[in-house]
């Protein structure tokens, strides 16, 4: 079965430095593919990198069949205005984006999706609640909401179950495993590896570049949690290029 | 006595009328402008740009005199060309759009005051700066509303878009490329209508119009169409009571309008039921749920 994501010697990263170098592997169709490392590691920025936000520096994202564009991504709540006077139901009505466009209308249908989708992650009845009077559990089930209305074969969730007490957390992973079910595929950034190893199947180890990436009870050994904590965080500002880009550009 | 003081001088006198009807026109396409500039904490930005249409204004006056289509186009130029080259320089280096703008802004200013200072007098230099909203001939009405029309139509156009990109804009970018276009053709609306409030008062005031509407706005309303049709509303009320206050006292029109709108911005920040100052200070006994 062809891949739902292909990383070709991918280096993403900013102002030429790497966040994530050359990173080689398949995604799976339907996988639910845990990504953990420590902070630092690059795991929102291969993210960013797979819905098109973050353009590699080397190398390429393959996406499939699909475009860029049908991809669900769950960005960290930093990530997002919350003063902004907007109400929840226009909020999650968001992720309706690519059936409404830039004039669609808001008829039947789509209310009553929006609703199902909010009573799914339970916020049924916050409909007309601004966003910026949500606490962060109920911000990130309407965060849920939205992904769910995108109806997307390929999720892309970052640190989805920060700060949120274990209630919200049951819920939400609920969500994740009926995506997983439905054949979607699933990625996640994580940081509670209890969770990883009790609910997540492939595991990708990541620290600038791949410390490991495959079945979670291999990948997520004591060796290598230990060599991922090695990585250096900070950017070198005197580093040379990197000599294994110059590879394949002198072959090309 | 009340018919004297706040209707007669729109029935008495034509200057009146299409000063009345020019506020109007200021009101409904700035006013939502303002709300945006707002809520994307932009507002300083809205006021940099009135300073970067000084020079194409000035080139225009430079060339024709005191041809306010000619000030206008040449304004128009200058601010598209600032907003864009910022807007451009913003979304492709580290610079964010309020410095970037503060550089172009700056220059243009610059330049702007040096192209009248060569040619003008004073109070060609005081029409400049502070307008004229009653000094209004048809065909400039036409202008403003022709632009106040425009701005509607081109932000109903955007308006899905420019409120996702206000709260999510890293959503926005994952579907849709219109982020940018919409931004753009955002700054372009805000050039438009400082051109518009640049023509009734000056470039030091036309963004008052915008800005302290949507000020109020906030005070007054929690959801975005409600601050729009408040803000539309206090433009109206200042433009009207501003110039009634300058009829009645021969104040200069564009600063009586500009000084409406700040009595009603003060009495929200007192007064408003979103968090205004009194309503903080006596909340009331707390609710059950």
């Amino acid at each position: 079965m062809a891949a739902q994501l292909q990383f070709r010697d991918v280096t993403l990263g900013y102002d030429r430095h790497p966040a994530v170098h050359h990173l080689d592997g398949e995604v799976a169709p339907g996988a639910l593919l845990a990504i953990v490392g420590p902070n630092g590691a690059g795991k929102s920025t291969l993210f960013r990198g797979i819905v098109g936000i973050v353009k590699p520096l080397a190398g390429t994202i393959l996406t499939g069949d699909l475009d860029v564009r049908e991809i669900a991504y769950l960005p960290q709540t930093l990530d997002i205005d919350r003063s902004f006077p907007i109400s929840v139901f226009d909020f999650v009505g968001t992720g309706l984006w690519r059936q409404t466009g830039f004039f669609g209308g808001m008829g039947k249908d789509a209310r009553d999706r929006i609703a199902r989708a909010l009573a799914a992650v339970g916020l049924s009845g916050f409909e007309n609640r601004t966003i910026g009077t949500l606490s962060g559990g109920q911000m990130q089930r309407m965060l849920f909401a939205r992904v769910l209305l995108q109806d997307a074969r390929l999720i892309v969730l970052d640190e989805p179950f920060n700060a949120i007490d274990a209630k919200t957390s049951a819920d939400l992973l609920a969500l994740v495993q009926r995506w997983h079910a439905e054949q979607r595929t699933v990625l996640a950034a994580l940081h509670d590896m209890d969770l990883v190893r009790a609910h997540f199947p492939e595991t990708l180890l990541l620290a600038r570049g791949e410390v490991a990436w495959g079945t979670t009870s291999e990948v997520l050994t004591a060796e290598n949690l230990k060599e991922a904590r090695r990585m250096c965080e900070a950017f070198d500002d005197s580093a040379a290029a990197c000599a294994a880009d110059e590879v394949p550009s002198r072959a090309a | 006595m009340i018919y004297d003081a706040l209707i007669a001088p729109f029935v008495e006198f034509e200057f009146m009328r299409r000063a009345l009807a020019a506020v109007i026109a200021l009101a409904l396409g700035g006013a939502p402008i303002g709300v945006f500039l707002m809520l994307r904490r932009m507002s300083l930005v809205g006021d940099a740009m009135a300073h970067a249409i000084l020079p194409g204004a000035a080139i225009g006056f430079l060339l024709s005199g005191l041809n306010l289509f000619a000030m206008t186009a040449g304004g128009l130029i200058a601010g598209f060309a600032v907003a864009i080259l910022a807007g451009v320089v913003a979304r492709t280096t580290e610079l964010k759009e309020d410095a970037s703008l503060a550089t172009f802004y700056l220059a243009s200013l610059a330049l702007g005051v040096t192209i009248v200072s060569i040619k003008g007098t004073n109070i060609d230099l005081l029409h400049v700066l502070f307008g004229n909203i009653l000094a209004m001939d048809d065909p400039t009405l036409l202008v403003i509303a022709f632009n106040a029309t425009l701005t509607l139509v081109v932000l109903a156009v955007i308006y899905r878009p420019l409120v996702i990109e206000s709260v999510d804009p890293l959503f926005l970018r994952t579907v849709s490329r219109a982020g940018a276009p919409a931004h753009l053709a955002f700054l372009a609306l805000v050039v438009v209508n400082l051109v518009n409030g640049f023509q009734a008062l000056g470039t030091l005031l036309a963004v008052g119009l915008m800005i302290l509407p949507a000020a109020i706005a906030r005070f007054w309303s929690r959801d975005i169409t409600g601050m729009i049709c408040i803000a539309v509303a206090s433009a109206m009320v200042s433009g009207y009571a501003g110039l009634v206050l300058s009829f009645q006292t021969r104040v200069p029109s564009g600063p009586a309008i500009i000084l409406v709108a700040t009595v009603l911005y003060v009495g929200s920040i007192l007064f408003g039921n979103v968090r205004g100052v009194i309503r903080q200070m006596f909340p009331g006994r707390h609710l059950e749920a």
